[in-house]
């Protein structure tokens, strides 16, 4: 019988990607949820990713799968069910590289704006903008990116759907409002209001307490 | 095997190893196609048109459509020519070979890019981060031809850089991140590599022009050079 366990974190977007990933391919799998943030990372997880110490990290009949992109095409090319990429090489590749932008380009400024100040704020604010104009552009015509239904492409983007949006509920930034993106603001309330989306997503009062109680010791640290 | 299809073409720039994979990746699946050269210091309308959103090259054009970024060109080459894969079949396998492919590219790659720009202490510090990353690909290559084991592969075609141009920065910035009496593994693999018979045969920008290049680089991102140099900037 098939084993699979995910060594992953409540609040991390990145171990979430994967459950909702597993749960679109209707895999039961074991959660192990690992203290990283308090840096208390079990010995299991230094032997599965012992190259990065990092979740998430997929257990499959006993071999272990690190990076969560490269786990996303694994669980996409071993189990059957809804695709996660697209059967098209061109259109696969397309979703290959709006994942990439996702992570590299879109998502660094978006943390920098939300956590820093000044100077650096408005700068972080200005590229987060640029990039989210090109995001508006991709979904011309489409639902999800993945088109009429959630793809890698969406799955990366929790970030943006559920971590980002608190953050800026938290800070006041309004980087991503419906009057500036319409096509990004419709994409949130389509993902958001996904079965498998709402059950997975840590719940909101619990990741806003965690953020709030980062941003006091960033202050108080200084 | 040859397959000759006319459809298939490659904006690409002299030097550039992003470049130089897909040119391998091309070449093992025996596929024609028309190379054009960019100025990426004077970027064409073309650059703008086919990677409208980065303006870099690679970009592979095929059918029409324009695909950038080493790295995922090289998949949907090997998803769309299915013979002499370059990725394993295996999902498990697969997943290894990207993982260790990313590994390479941020750990490596990346760190030995900062050195070549760098100087002092910023320099020491990507040193040192290279050489730990080396030391795992090193682990990774123990008791095998190629990354991937017997027959050359993704993880080969993505690290190919170190085996010609690695040596070029180390050079050039006076840095030592490959020593090859510390990487046994890594000396065999890169002699595999070098002498495979399409690799062998493949275009390869010449040492004394990459030393002239990348001198030019390292002072520019230094911030000690004027960043227009155009004679560096060769057609081919």
């Amino acid at each position: 019988m098939a084993e699979v366990k995910l060594f992953g974190n409540w609040g991390s977007p990145f171990s979430c990607r994967i459950e909702i990933a597993l749960k679109l391919k209707g895999v039961e799998y074991e959660f192990i949820e690992e203290d990283v943030y308090n840096d208390n990372k079990s010995p299991l997880l230094l032997k599965y990713n012992p190259v990065h110490k990092k979740i998430p990290v997929l257990l499959h009949n006993g071999k272990p799968i690190c990076e969560s992109v490269v786990i996303l095409e694994y669980i996409d090319e071993t189990w059957e069910g809804p695709s996660i990429l697209p059967k098209d090489p061109y259109e696969r590749a397309m979703a290959r590289f709006w994942t990439k932008f996702l992570e590299e380009k879109c998502f660094p400024p978006m943390k920098q704006a939300s956590w820093s100040t000044g100077e650096e704020q408005e700068k972080a604010k200005e590229e987060a903008t640029e990039l989210l104009k090109i995001l508006e552009g991709t979904l011309s015509g489409k639902k999800f990116f993945g088109g009429d239904s959630i793809g890698m492409v969406d799955i990366v983007a929790n970030f943006i759907a559920h971590w980002f949006i608190i953050l800026q509920e938290i800070t006041g930034l309004e980087l991503l409002t419906h009057e500036k993106f319409p096509k990004l603001g419709q994409w949130l309330d389509d993902y958001l209001s996904c079965s498998i989306i709402k059950e997975t997503l840590p719940p909101k009062d619990k990741l806003t307490a965690s953020f709030q109680a980062r941003i006091q010791a960033a202050t108080t640290s200084k | 095997m040859e397959n000759k299809d006319s459809t298939v073409k490659l904006v690409g720039f002299w030097v550039s190893p992003f470049v130089q994979r897909v040119r391998w990746a091309l070449k093992l699946k025996g596929i024609e196609y028309e190379y054009i050269e960019e100025d990426i210091f004077n970027r064409s309308h073309l650059l703008s048109e086919l990677n409208p959103v980065h303006q870099k090259v690679p970009v592979l054009v095929h059918n029409g459509k324009p695909l950038p970024e080493s790295f995922i060109i090289l998949e949907y080459i090997d998803e769309t020519w299915k013979h002499n894969p370059s990725l394993p079949q295996d999902p498990h396998e697969r997943a290894t070979a990207r993982f260790w492919a990313k590994f390479a590219e941020e750990k490596l790659f990346g760190a030995a890019w900062i050195g070549l720009c760098s100087e002092d202490d910023e320099q020491e510090g990507a040193v040192k981060s290279s050489i730990e990353a080396l030391e795992k690909i090193e682990e990774k290559l123990k008791g095998k031809n190629f990354f991937g084991g017997d027959r050359i592969g993704y993880v080969d075609i993505i690290n190919g850089w170190i085996s010609y141009m690695l040596p070029i920065w180390e050079e050039v910035a006076s840095m030592k991140i490959y020593d090859p009496m510390k990487f046994p593994a890594v000396t065999s693999w890169i002699s595999n590599f070098r002498e495979h018979p399409v690799i062998k045969e493949e275009y390869l920008p010449s040492k004394d022009e990459m030393i002239v290049y990348f001198q030019w680089r390292r002072k520019v991102l230094k911030g000690t050079y004027p960043p227009m140099f155009s004679n560096l900037v060769k057609k081919i």
